[in-house]
């Protein structure tokens, strides 16, 4: 179980600060896949790495992050190192370039168990059979990164990076460089992992709605730097509360409906820069609900059990 | 993989060919001739030297058509003969540069394996520290921009006039004669250091700033990212960035063969060294055809076959260039 309590994590730049993360603040259950959604640089990523390696430029302003009730040195790269790979585990954004290009994969995991103390032996059996479930064949390991396809390797990192059988498992937008066939089959093998106990509980982070919905059990809505919306992935779908969460779903495209006929909504407007956000509620300028009391910052408060919004609209209405 | 080689090999031998012709054609542009110069080292009167001159030029085949003379080259060089010096008359080309070749081979190699194990390894360090980076890459630049000659008169100066440590011309005193004693060797050590030194530290600073770069680029790449969020320990991450960073400076050493053999013939000019490089320079002032073809057909030789083993190498090390052959392959 993942208990996030108000992080905030800033990244430090010579303009000054840019507020990417604030007062974060939702828990994870054992074996849930949560989906983390939002536009680019509403600061997914950024909450996805700070709960594994977060290094300069970001600094971790405040908040802290339970692991099963143990606080995580969040700030401690050494204290950190004993959670990484072993506790949390991350499949990067940039996974078809996440293995050394001039080492064998065999090798290279052996090499990787070592330095990290594992029980190589039985680990590098265990990698035999999560080959086959991603259906990898065995000589992968006999060759070098560029001798498999860029679908390979994302598999391969998959099978790398939940190898100790992670407690959380961090998967950065691994579905967004591939094809719609290979998307589905990647996020099936995902939750066969889930299924497997390869891993405990997922975030994971995407822009795509329409994949959360086929595996995640809850999806997370951040806007610009702050959470939006969190609730079980059927709620958030159906029954969106925040405007923002509303507005993006209705922006999906929906089965039956022919769009040359009824024109696809878009949000209008963009997100604001988060060197100096807007204060109170980030999305009041594009909100078509917006009144006077969205000048302060709404609290993300759960509203029924399991669905919690960040909306002055909500909160006062169930008030 | 044998037809990659075999393609190698042909355009090894294409260029070997190209710069031999080269190399003939050269000392033939200079204005005068070798033998005119030999004669105007001797003073005799005018009917003598023009028997002298027709003499000369009859022995080194100088009267014959230049395609002729072209053609000659090509095939006593087959032989291995590379004709009669004119300057040192009447040794045999190859017997003068067998006596050099030595001094050149103990001269370059240790300055080139030496300085490139030296400049990565030192490269590598600075790289991850502050400190030395701060302090010894701005040395590391000056010294790569230094002329191999100027440092090898700065040096001169400092160690053999100002603190009279290290002899400054010669490969050894004039008052001993090679033999197989420690004094002899230890004589030649002294005469041999400030040459490789000089040569040393240009190369060495060229290469620590490569690898200090490369590392820092090697560490910014996804691989090292994905292994520092795996929580891998520096050493690891450190190591294969090493590895990877090590490539692009073998094919570095591999372009650096040609500038360092230049070097070498500077560098040999100032501290008067019996190399190939202070023959060469003997044997352009002296119009000496055939000991400057030689002299080149050494160099040529040297880098061609430096090229070509480091072509071997970097399959050896690289998979990526292994894949590139299998592609020509197919």
């Amino acid at each position: 179980m993942l208990q996030v309590e108000n992080l905030t994590v800033y990244y430090q730049t010579l303009k000054g600060q840019v507020r990417a993360l604030e007062n974060a603040s939702f828990t994870l259950a054992d074996g849930e896949i949560m989906g983390l959604a939002g536009e680019s640089g509403c600061g997914k990523t950024t909450l996805g790495h700070s709960l594994i390696h977060l290094s300069p430029p970001m600094t971790h302003i405040g908040g802290r992050v339970l692991l099963n009730g143990q606080e995580l040195p969040l700030t401690d790269m050494q204290k950190m190192d004993a959670y990484r790979f072993n506790e949390i585990s991350i499949i990067p954004q940039y996974a078809m370039n996440a293995l050394n290009p001039i080492r064998k994969i065999g090798p290279m995991t052996e090499e990787l168990l070592r330095a990290k103390k594992a029980d190589v032996r039985t680990v590098m059996a265990a990698l035999k059979d999560r080959l086959e479930m991603v259906k990898l064949p065995q000589e992968v390991l006999n060759l070098y990164p560029i001798e498999l396809s860029g679908g390979m390797k994302q598999r391969m990192v998959m099978v790398l990076s939940t190898l100790l059988d992670p407690e959380l498992l961090i998967a950065d937008e691994i579905t967004s460089a591939l094809d719609v066939a290979s998307q589905k089959a990647v996020a099936e093998m995902l939750v066969e992992f889930r299924n497997q106990h390869c891993c405990n509980s997922v975030i994971f982070i995407t822009h795509d709605i329409s994949i959360l919905y086929q595996i995640a059990d809850s999806i997370l809505i951040m806007y610009a730097g702050q959470l939006a919306e969190k609730g079980s992935t059927e709620t958030i779908i159906r029954n969106p509360r925040h405007p923002y969460t509303r507005m993006l779903i209705s922006a999906l495209p929906e089965i039956g409906v022919r769009y040359s006929e009824k024109r696809l909504t878009g949000i209008p407007g963009k997100t604001p820069l988060l060197l100096h956000p807007p204060q109170g509620c980030r999305f009041r300028e594009r909100c078509p609900l917006a009144f006077e009391k969205c000048a302060e910052v709404p609290p993300f408060v759960e509203i029924e059990p399991g669905h919690s919004v960040a909306c002055w609209k909500e909160g006062s209405a169930d008030a | 993989m044998r037809k990659y080689f075999g393609r190698k090999l042909v355009i090894y031998l294409l260029t070997f060919f190209l710069a031999v012709t080269i190399d003939w054609l050269i000392p033939r542009f200079m204005p005068g001739d070798p033998v005119a110069n030999m004669l105007a080292r001797v003073s005799v009167n005018s009917t003598a030297a023009s028997v002298m001159q027709e003499y000369y030029t009859h022995l080194f085949g100088l009267d014959l058509p230049l395609w002729q003379q072209y053609l000659n080259f090509w095939a006593n060089l087959l032989r291995g003969d590379l004709g009669i010096s004119a300057y040192l008359f009447p040794k045999p080309v190859t017997q003068v540069l067998m006596n050099a070749i030595p001094y050149d081979v103990a001269l370059l190699l240790p300055a080139i394996l030496l300085s490139w194990l030296a400049g990565n390894n030192f490269g590598a360090v600075a790289a991850r520290s502050k400190w030395l980076d701060n302090t010894v890459s701005p040395i590391g630049y000056i010294l790569t921009a230094t002329p191999y000659m100027w440092l090898g008169i700065l040096l001169a100066w400092f160690f053999g006039i100002i603190l009279d440590v290290f002899p400054i011309a010669g490969a050894y005193s004039f008052s001993l004669s090679p033999t197989l004693s420690w004094k002899f060797i230890g004589d030649v050590l002294l005469h041999w250091f400030l040459p490789f030194f000089s040569l040393f530290m240009v190369q060495f600073g060229g290469w620590a700033i490569g690898m200090r770069n490369m590392i820092i680029y090697e560490l910014e790449a996804d691989y090292s990212h994905y292994l520092e969020a795996l929580g891998a320990p520096r050493s690891l991450i450190r190591r294969y960035a090493f590895n990877n960073a090590v490539l692009p400076q073998l094919s570095g050493l591999a372009l650096q063969l040609g500038v360092i053999v230049a070097g070498a013939l500077v560098t040999e000019v100032v501290f008067s060294y019996p190399g190939i490089g202070y023959l060469l320079l003997a044997a352009i002032q002296n119009q000496d055809y055939f000991l400057i073809q030689g002299c080149f057909l050494f160099i040529i030789i040297g880098v061609l076959l430096a090229n070509f083993v480091i072509d071997i190498v970097y399959v050896l090390v690289d998979p990526r260039t292994r894949r590139g052959m299998t592609g020509e392959a197919a």
